[in-house]
């Protein structure tokens, strides 16, 4: 079927080798080429003629879907007797399979114990249909109720920013758009100000008094001190349809507070920030293209600058560091194309940072972390090289002549952080064996322990395969959405559901919260900065994504519990979707390339878990702050 | 028979009606026909296909191309068939011998184009045994003669026993062999010439290029020329306009003769003429181009099965003829639409209004009339003199207008004065009625004139009844409980209510399958769907139950919709006619016949003397309800149209179709139709149609099944919510 479109697709005809199998299938055995050739022609045929037919039910049908009773109308048509026994549900899900050249799509079709069908329960009666009434314009204006779509929906805000000029249609409350960013490191201030008048003078930047309240709600929020009352604000960010009118304001309140608070070093306040960026992006009703240019500066100021705490001998930075990157590569990942390069660009700026020798250890860390989180391509080919350079020079911290703590500190995370992403990229890369002497030679001062983190590594991928084929079982429950917004007929989060993968020999699930919004612990807070996967329901998915974000693994055989939660998930307690992870150990062969590289304090707690990512409240400066912008 | 309270009026009513079928009902359906080639066919064709036909055929062709001193296709000929030269000499000489003697008249007019023909194919019988004809020795020569092409309509042969005398007829017109290796010749010759005429008579001649491929392609299929005709297909058909595309599918899955035979498209095709409007320049030029060419092919084609409608005048321009291009058959002939509609609304009945509706006596209209009320904002009824343009008032007899009909009216008209006036400043308010829960089965919905009401039709073929207002569906109570209520009282209609029944909402079971259509009566009394098990069903909206299957299509009934003076309904589905009904008839007064392909959507004029109906042949035509005749046929849609509307003065049409566009009709005053360069039928509003975009309101993923504005220019929409 994968001709070439318009006429062409008029010409495919079944392959004779399904006649044969049809024509075996009631009992005629041998059946002749020519009648095949014949057949086959004739079949296809008709079969067109019915899907034509059927078409015609499906138009009249108001659908977009043909269906089964479709086909079967067609057929009474024809005076065809229907097929019966053959109602489906509307998605028949296909099975795709090759081999030997040939693929192949087919129906599973399991067999069924009738006792099984007797004795299950009755289905819950569907609901009757019900007729409800809603104002969809108001004089020519579209009330913003939960009935209503919101404002914008998110190919509208793409189109808006790819297409500044396009005329914007009336009957759509449109919100006046800053200019699309001139580029992720340019400063913000400009092209804001000078492209916006010229191109869009008629832009709309009010917002209704209930906005401008729920707006300074949020922000005090999400920057106030009391913990539940952000997760809810977060929680509102990630998953309310209509913030789109705030964007611009959400997007100046965290470039601005990430300026301020790099200067004033206050880290709790740039965690928060960041935990806003997060949400915004895990906010699937926004398009935040138009507002990179202010939230991409404040990111990777929170990745590199030199000084992001009053006391960074103490203080976890890192952990905001590693959080920070996560968000940059999420945002490359979404945001970067062709046009604006943003990977690239990112790239550059890290690399020309990391290489430049006065790189205080801090920023160095933030490059390599940033440049790490970009994926195994970039760890091949921008870090493995400087593997030696930079080993060389944390050998000179630690062995030479203590110059400062904190350089020491420095150089000891930029070691563990090499370590750990260069391990797992090696450990694929890097044929057998892992002999210490040359990789050594290869990597210098950190090839012995690159050496060592590898064949961890590998142990790991070695006794993963052996427990691979667990059973997993996948739970699914559907959860009512929580937010006001999506009630009544139902949001387009409506179809989330909350999910539990779980292996059965280790049903140790632990809970994802860390603990009810309430209880304001730090560990908790802090272990949920790390986890980054955002929400998706595809299990396959997460457990992907797992192997990029969960830090923690041990060689012990004792069953090792990995949580993760959505977004910014911990905190949003009451966030409409959350995942949680169990995972028996290994069980999944993404996750063991990770596994070895790990700090060798790290074991199979999650306490453990948590106490390395924790945000240590010390003092003792050390370096200036430069921030980027 | 549904009759409930109006009997007596009805009964009237039915007289009239009979008197007239009577009169002409037997002549509506064959003036509706207007393909001939249908009608005409009295038997089956003698096939014509023989062994020796072929060598015969080629024989002929041989000699065509001789006389027109095409040596080298003779040689080329000769050499692929691997004839010797003196073996194809002396039948022809003897076959052209034998035609011209036994048609000495044809044979006299040797240089035309026909007579060629003619004799090509009559070559064929009279050729002497020698040529492996023996085993049609015996037939009788004048079967040929019909066979050939030119007089195929008026075949009269011994039939086959065949069961589908018709087909075959339509399909032996096929049935002349030409060389197929010719045919991209004879197609790209002519797209040759057509590419290097003046640019003024492009746009018109190119109008050849669709029906003649299809035409040619179909000859190919016919004479068993599969390859051929397959590689024809992918040569040119990258050549027709897009707007074809659809067909074309259809045409290049039909690759064998036996693809042919029920084939409904191709049976299209055949039975109806493809319509051209072509100027007499043009035409001239065409004409001239394939004679001086002997371009026999293609000439044959043109006179058989494209009807040209040469016209005085200007040649259309590209735009021009795209605006009304795009159907099944063509665009509709000057004569078809030459008929005077009378489009203009029946004066209303002189009804007496209290003044003050302002009084809040809206419950008692029926008081005491004051005064006449002195203006009327709905713009037909403006003035109380005749409408010119308005048909007689009797023109269709029409139900007389009961007590509560004409309450209702009052109420109408009170409601017109607290009407709003839209414009671009003043958008109308949507109030949107979501169907939850209709897991995609929601087919068809309606309201009713004071939107009181709303029915769907679902896919599970059940019909729902919603009342929207707090007045609760109630059902009349049971016969015996009926009889013991006192006739006399003031509140009897009350009464005669059984309050246990009253719900919001009432469902109507009958149909067997999916209900497409679906329509209230204008008094509320009654309401109509239409479904897929072929049947229109009228339901009783006091008792919720049905009252009359109407069973006439045997096919699925896409579309029913009442008159807006009640009494009549139309019903158009899959077997492309429409039918009118009068409710208390089982067997319909009217039947619309002449749409090529399903008719997708009815609609009844306002003034009720005129129907019309689209259909995914891709015209829209006016019926007259008196006469039966098709007044109108409309065409420039590119897909089927799926639905109509009349503005409330009746003078304007809009359509639209799954080509996406909206199409607005002016076609029914008396166009001009001989200058073509401002009648296009409708109002084409090619670039601008942005400015008139009003406003764009998105729902949260419902499509939106049915619009209707209230009586004070509200605008309700429905449609089920699709999570």
């Amino acid at each position: 079927m994968a001709e070439e479109r318009r006429p062409k697709q008029c010409t495919v005809v079944l392959p004779t080798e399904s006649m044969k199998a049809m024509a075996e299938s009631i009992g005629v055995g041998q059946l002749q080429e020519e009648s095949c050739a014949a057949l086959s022609e004739e079949v296809s045929y008709r079969i067109k003629e019915i899907a034509q037919d059927a078409l015609k039910f499906m138009h009249h049908g108001k659908r977009c879907k043909l269906t089964t009773s479709d086909i079967d109308h067609a057929l009474k048509l024809k005076n065809v007797e229907p097929l019966y026994g053959f109602q489906s549900q509307e998605f028949i899900p296909f099975r795709f399979a090759s081999g030997g050249g040939r693929e192949l799509h087919f129906y599973e079709e399991k067999e069924v114990d009738l006792s099984d069908i007797i004795n299950t329960p009755l289905p819950r009666v569907p609901l009757d249909v019900s007729l409800k009434a809603h104002w969809l314009s108001i004089e020519g204006v579209q009330p913003a109720i939960p009935e209503n779509p919101p404002p914008a929906p998110k190919e509208q805000q793409k189109t808006e920013s790819t297409e500044p000029l396009k005329a914007v249609k009336p009957g759509q409350e449109e919100e006046g758009s800053i200019q699309k960013g001139q580029g992720a490191t340019s400063a913000e201030a400009k092209g804001k100000k000078d492209g916006l008048m010229r191109m869009k003078p008629r832009s709309t930047h009010e917002l209704s008094v209930e906005q401008q309240l729920y707006y300074k709600e949020i922000t005090e929020a999400c920057v106030g001190s009391c913990e539940a009352k952000r997760a809810e604000a977060l929680q509102s960010i990630a998953t309310d349809p209509g913030l789109y009118q705030m964007l611009p304001r959400f997007s100046t309140f965290i470039s601005e507070g990430v300026r301020v608070n790099v200067v004033q070093n206050n880290l709790a306040l740039l965690i928060y920030l960041m935990r806003m960026v997060k949400a915004l992006m895990d906010n699937p009703t926004l398009y935040l293209e138009k507002y990179l240019h202010e939230l991409i500066p404040a990111v990777v100021t929170c990745i590199v600058s030199k000084q992001l705490c009053l006391r960074p001998d103490v203080d976890n930075h890192w952990a905001l560091r590693d959080f920070a990157a996560r968000l940059m590569a999420q945002s490359c990942k979404t945001f970067s194309t062709t046009t604006n390069n943003i990977q690239s660009r990112i790239t550059k700026t890290f690399t020309k940072s990391w290489l430049d020798d006065k790189t205080q250890w801090t920023t160095r860390y933030g490059c390599i972390a940033g440049l790490s989180e970009l994926g195994p391509d970039v760890i091949k080919t921008l870090i493995l090289p400087r593997l030696t350079v930079e080993g060389a020079r944390i050998k000179a911290v630690s062995d030479g002549p203590v110059v400062s703590n904190i350089d020491k500190i420095g150089a000891d995370h930029v070691q563990s952080l090499l370590l750990k992403h260069c391990a797992s990229v090696i450990a694929k890369a890097r044929p057998l064996p892992d002999n210490v002497e040359q990789y050594r030679a290869d990597y210098g001062y950190l090839g012995p322990m690159l050496c060592s983190h590898v064949v961890k590594a590998r142990a790991q991928a070695a006794l993963q395969a052996q427990q691979v084929n667990r059973t997993t079982l996948t739970i699914t429950q559907p959860r009512p959405t929580l937010t006001v917004s999506q009630s009544g007929i139902g949001g387009s989060g409506g179809s989330r559901t909350a999910s539990i993968i779980k292996v059965p020999s280790s049903l140790t699930l632990m809970s994802t919260r860390p603990g009810t919004p309430t209880q304001l612990s730090p560990p908790a807070t802090k272990y949920i900065v790390m986890a980054t996967s955002s929400g998706s329901s595809s299990t396959q998915q997460v457990i992907t994504r797992t192997s990029s974000s969960l830090t923690s693994a041990t060689s012990t055989p004792q069953p090792l519990v990995k949580l993760e939660s959505g977004g910014s998930g911990g905190l949003g307690g009451s966030r409409p979707l959350q995942k949680y992870i169990v995972v028996s150990l290994p069980s999944s062969s993404s996750l063991e390339s990770k596994s070895g590289v790990l700090p060798p304090s790290s074991s199979a707690s999650p306490i453990l878990l948590e106490a390395r990512i924790k945000v240590d409240c010390s003092d003792s400066p050390s370096a200036s702050t430069q921030s980027p912008h | 028979m549904a009759a409930v309270q109006d009997g007596q009026l009805n009964l009237e009513v039915e007289k009239d009606i009979k008197t007239e079928i009577t009169n002409d009902g037997s002549g509506n359906i064959n003036a509706n026909s207007s393909s001939p080639g249908s009608t005409s066919s009295g038997g089956k064709s003698k096939s014509p296909a023989g062994s020796g036909e072929d060598q015969q055929t080629l024989l002929a062709v041989l000699q065509f191309l001789k006389r027109n001193k095409l040596t080298e296709s003779v040689d080329i000929l000769r050499r692929e068939a691997g004839l010797s030269a003196d073996a194809d000499d002396s039948p022809v000489s003897e076959s052209a011998g034998a035609g011209s003697g036994g048609v000495p008249s044809v044979g006299a007019d040797g240089g035309d184009a026909n007579s060629l023909l003619s004799r090509v194919s009559i070559a064929t019988p009279v050729a002497p045994p020698d040529c492996g004809l023996d085993s049609h020795g015996g037939l009788a020569t004048p079967i040929y003669f019909h066979s050939s092409n030119n007089c195929a309509c008026t075949v009269v042969a011994a039939s086959g026993g065949e069961d589908q005398p018709d087909v075959n007829v339509v399909l032996s017109a096929y049935s002349q062999q030409g060389d197929p290796v010719l045919y991209p010749l004879y197609y790209n010759g002519l797209k040759k010439f057509i590419e290097s005429v003046l640019d003024c008579h492009r746009a018109e001649l190119s109008q050849v290029f669709y029906p003649l491929f299809v035409h040619m392609y179909l000859e190919l299929v016919y004479n068993n020329h599969e390859n051929e005709a397959k590689q024809f297909f992918e040569k040119f058909s990258g050549d027709q306009e897009c707007y074809y595309e659809e067909d074309l599918r259809i045409l290049s899955s039909m690759s064998k003769k036996e693809h042919m035979k029920g084939n409904e498209t191709m049976l299209d095709f055949r039975t109806s003429k493809f319509v051209l409007r072509i100027s007499r320049d043009s035409y001239q030029l065409l004409k001239r181009h394939l004679q001086e060419r002997q371009n026999n092919q293609i000439w044959n084609i043109i006179q058989e099965h494209l009807y040209i409608d040469i016209f005085d005048g200007m040649p259309r321009s590209k735009s021009q003829i795209d605006a009304m291009s795009g159907s099944l058959a063509g665009e509709g002939k000057r004569d078809a639409n030459k008929a005077k509609v009378f489009y203009g609304l029946l004066k209303e009945p002189e009804i007496e209004v209290p003044l003050d509706d302002e009084d809040e006596e809206a419950e008692n209209e029926e008081g005491k009339p004051k005064k006449k009320k002195p203006k009327k904002d709905s713009m037909g009824s403006k003035s109380k003199k005749q409408d010119p343009n308005a048909p007689q008032q009797t023109r269709i007899p029409l139900p007389e207008l009961k007590d509560s009909d004409k309450l209702d009216k009052i109420m109408n008209m009170k409601e017109a004065t607290k009407k709003i006036r839209l414009g671009p400043d003043n958008l109308p308010s949507i109030c949107f009625y979501s169907f939850l829960n209709a897991y995609q089965g929601l087919t068809a919905v309606d309201f009713t004139d004071d939107s009181s009401l709303i029915a769907g039709g679902f896919a599970d073929s059940t019909v729902r009844v919603w009342s929207v207002t707090p007045k609760k569906l109630r059902r009349v109570k049971s016969a015996a409980d009926l009889s013991n209520i006192d006739k006399e009282s003031d509140d009897v209609l009350e009464r005669i209510m059984d309050e246990k029944t009253a719900s919001e909402s009432k469902i109507l079971y009958g149909h067997s399958g999916p209900v497409y259509g679906i329509s209230f009566s204008p008094d509320r009394n009654y309401l109509l769907s239409s479904s897929e098990d072929g049947t229109v069903r009228l339901w009783s909206l006091q008792t919720f139950t049905c009252l009359v299957g109407y069973k006439g299509h045997n096919y699925p009934v896409w579309d029913t919709q009442f008159s807006p003076y009640g009494y009549y309904f139309i019903s158009g589905g899959h077997d492309r006619v429409a039918r009118l009904w009068a409710t208390d008839h089982y067997q319909p007064l009217r039947m619309f016949a002449g749409h090529l392909a399903d008719i997708t959507c009815t609609l009844f004029h306002p003034n009720s003397n005129y129907v019309a109906t689209g259909s995914a042949d891709r015209t829209i035509r006016l019926w007259d309800v008196l006469t039966g005749n098709c007044v109108r046929i409309l065409t420039g849609h590119k897909g089927p149209i799926h639905s109509l509307a009349f503005s409330p003065n009746g003078k304007f049409m809009a359509s639209g179709a799954t080509d996406g566009r909206v199409l607005l009709w002016d076609a029914f005053d008396d166009v001009e139709l001989d200058d073509f360069t401002a009648a296009t039928g409708h109002i084409h509003l090619p670039e601008n149609s942005q400015e008139l975009l009003l406003g764009t309101y998105m729902t949260k993923s419902t499509p939106v099944i049915h619009l209707h504005f209230t009586r004070r220019n509200l605008l309700l929409a429905a449609g089920a919510y699709n999570p």
